[in-house]
């Protein structure tokens, strides 16, 4: 079972070093970890350093892991203008590395993706003609073609409807469980983080602010120091925790 | 349980539908071969001689059942020319779809881009100086420097474009000024040329494959041998490429290194062929568009795809040269710049949000 510990892990982005000493306890497969923040708080690069596709001081502790490429990262950008269907673009992810044949084993698998994900209907559409949240859900449907047994999702769910959000959060948790994964997502909303995530890591300025269980790291002084509101956390007729925002602080 | 057996349906329809879609496209592979040689077989048979389709094929066949005369005109004029279109179109072809693929730009090709008009810098300097960028033997003198000025050309544009914040239409701009800059250099050779270079430069910069011969067309050849492998094991990952840096590099594709050996291998495809032929636009631009519209941008299939239509146009574009008045072949150059110049208008001015 793979397990993921980030030791004093910093990112640089050219010279200067834009995330710093993010440390945190350790992941374990079937897990999923909300990494909040505000806006250019360093979620994205922290995802890219722990991917490698930036580099920085500290140590990235992997164990377990069955394959070379166990991490795959879904970038915050999915606007694209190529000439090629969904089904296509799903295909690519997959097959990267690998030879030009296409087996079956990779068609079935990509069907079931799109199955689950309630893509089908749009599989031979061409990427162009996409909507926002569309093409956010061939994004996740082509980061997990890849079977990675630790997936960096930035923000999987910003263009999605309610209903889609729910649903591919829950997919995404429901997927950690099943087959051991860990999912990592950067998230803006608060109470989806409540919700589905089993360890909260905050982030702001580029620095670790707490990492942990949601009760523990969600917290009214959290709320005030990261992200500058008066809140408050009530639970809900079904016993979960929810953040109310009053107003901004000052 | 009638939702799953209809999920069942429609998952499998999704695996059936793409098996078909990719017989399809190798249906459409086939069809422009079978159009390319046909295309070169009226190449071959058709030129101010006229003779009959009997006659050639069987000068093509049994060169020996034939007139001197009929077996010189098939094998030693009309067969390099009509070779040469081929080999030539393929390259610039594929030369332009790659541009256009790791430049994110659907104006790049290396006509657009000044690579062409380096490369005739470079050859003019070679023909009418004997100017070497690097020491090399008399006979490669021409294509050497053709090829040096064409990676210079080639690299500048793959520097600037990964500069922060340059767009698609700065680094068309910054072609127009290789291509002015080139130009006005070439200007400047052909000037102290004396009158039999400057003849041979003029004519050469107008782009006809009448220059074509064995060796060039083997060498030609060979340059595209050289690059098919290398783009073939690059497939997936030049198509990813296509879905932005940051999704590429996400599938753990070396973006910066396909790009930069990319970029070479381009120089190289788009050198060789100006060297020998001369300047021949649009090809580079036109091909790979046309490949993309009927194919899509699965590398697997764009690539082959672009290589044929780029020999198919130039092999038609051949024809059409020997046809506009008996009995006159016109520089193939001026043909294709006729036909490519709308087409760049097109391009340039049809809305660029849309997919390519």
């Amino acid at each position: 079972m793979v397990a993921l510990q980030l030791q004093s892990v910093g990112a640089y982005h050219g010279r200067k070093l834009f995330v710093e000493d993010v440390t945190t306890p350790v992941m374990k497969a079937g897990e999923v970890v909300a990494v909040i923040g505000p806006n250019a708080a360093g979620k994205s690069t922290l995802f890219k350093r722990i991917t490698g596709l930036l580099k920085g001081p500290g140590n990235i502790v992997i164990d377990g892991a069955k394959t070379k490429n166990a991490i795959t990262y879904m970038p915050q950008d999915t606007s694209a203008n190529a000439v090629l269907t969904v089904y296509e673009s799903i295909l690519l992810a997959r097959k990267q590395g690998q030879s030009w044949a296409v087996g079956d084993r990779d068609l079935i698998f990509i069907d079931e993706i799109m199955r689950a994900l309630n893509i089908s209907s749009i599989a031979f559409r061409d990427l162009g003609a996409l909507s926002g949240g569309q093409r956010q859900l061939v994004s996740i449907a082509q980061a997990l073609s890849r079977e990675p047994e630790i997936i960096l999702m930035d923000e999987p769910t910003s263009a999605l409807d309610l209903h889609r959000q729910v649903e591919v959060l829950d997919f995404m948790q429901r997927q950690a469980r099943s087959k051991g994964m860990i999912v990592m997502i950067a998230i803006h909303d608060i109470n989806q983080a409540l919700r589905f995530a089993d360890k909260v890591l905050v982030i702001a300025n580029g620095r670790m602010r707490a990492c942990g269980n949601p009760r523990d790291v969600v917290t009214v002084d959290m709320l005030r120091d990261v992200y500058k509101v008066h809140a408050r956390i009530e639970k809900c007729s079904m016993d979960h925790d929810h953040v109310i925002v009053d107003g901004t602080a000052h | 349980m009638a939702e799953i057996a209809a999920l069942q349906i429609e998952a499998e329809a999704g695996r059936e539908r793409y098996r078909a879609l990719a017989r399809r496209k190798l249906l459409i592979l086939a069809a422009m071969t079978a159009a390319l040689c046909l295309s070169f077989a009226v190449d071959l048979a058709w030129g101010p001689a006229r003779y009959s389709l009997g006659e050639v094929i069987a000068a093509l066949i049994d060169p020996s059942s034939v007139s001197a005369q009929v077996r010189a005109v098939v094998w030693d004029i009309r067969m390099p020319v009509a070779v040469m279109a081929i080999f030539v179109g393929a390259a610039l072809s594929v030369a332009g779809a790659q541009m256009q693929t790791i430049l994110a730009n659907p104006l790049a090709s290396p006509f657009t881009l000044g690579i062409s008009a380096a490369a005739s810098f470079g050859a003019a300097l070679a023909i009418v100086t004997s100017i070497s960028i690097i020491p090399v033997a008399a006979s490669l003198l021409v294509p050497v420097n053709a090829f040096i000025m064409a990676l210079i050309a080639t690299l500048f544009i793959h520097f600037v474009s990964q500069m922060r914040g340059v767009s698609v239409q700065t680094v068309v701009l910054l072609g127009i000024a290789l291509v002015f800059t080139f130009n006005a250099l070439l200007a400047f050779v052909q000037y102290l040329a004396t009158e039999q270079a400057l003849s041979a430069v003029v004519f050469w910069t107008m782009g006809s494959l009448t220059k074509a011969t064995w060796p060039k067309i083997w060498m030609t050849l060979a340059v595209v041998l050289i690059a098919l492998p290398l783009f073939a094991r690059n497939a997936w990952a030049l198509t990813a490429i296509r879905l932005g840096e940051d999704k590429a590099a996400s599938f753990g594709v070396n973006v910066r290194r396909i790009r930069l050996e990319t970029m070479l291998i381009v120089s190289l495809l788009a050198a060789v062929p100006v060297s020998f032929v001369g300047t021949i636009g649009f090809v580079g631009l036109v091909g790979p568009h046309i490949a993309r519209m009927i194919l899509g941008e699965d590398q697997r299939f764009f690539l082959p795809g672009s290589i044929l239509s780029g020999a198919l146009l130039l092999s038609l574009t051949s024809i059409v040269s020997k046809s506009i008045i008996p009995g006159v072949v016109f520089p193939i150059g001026i043909i294709t710049a006729l036909v490519g110049v709308p087409f760049f208008f097109s391009l340039i001015l049809s809305n660029r949000s849309r997919s390519w």
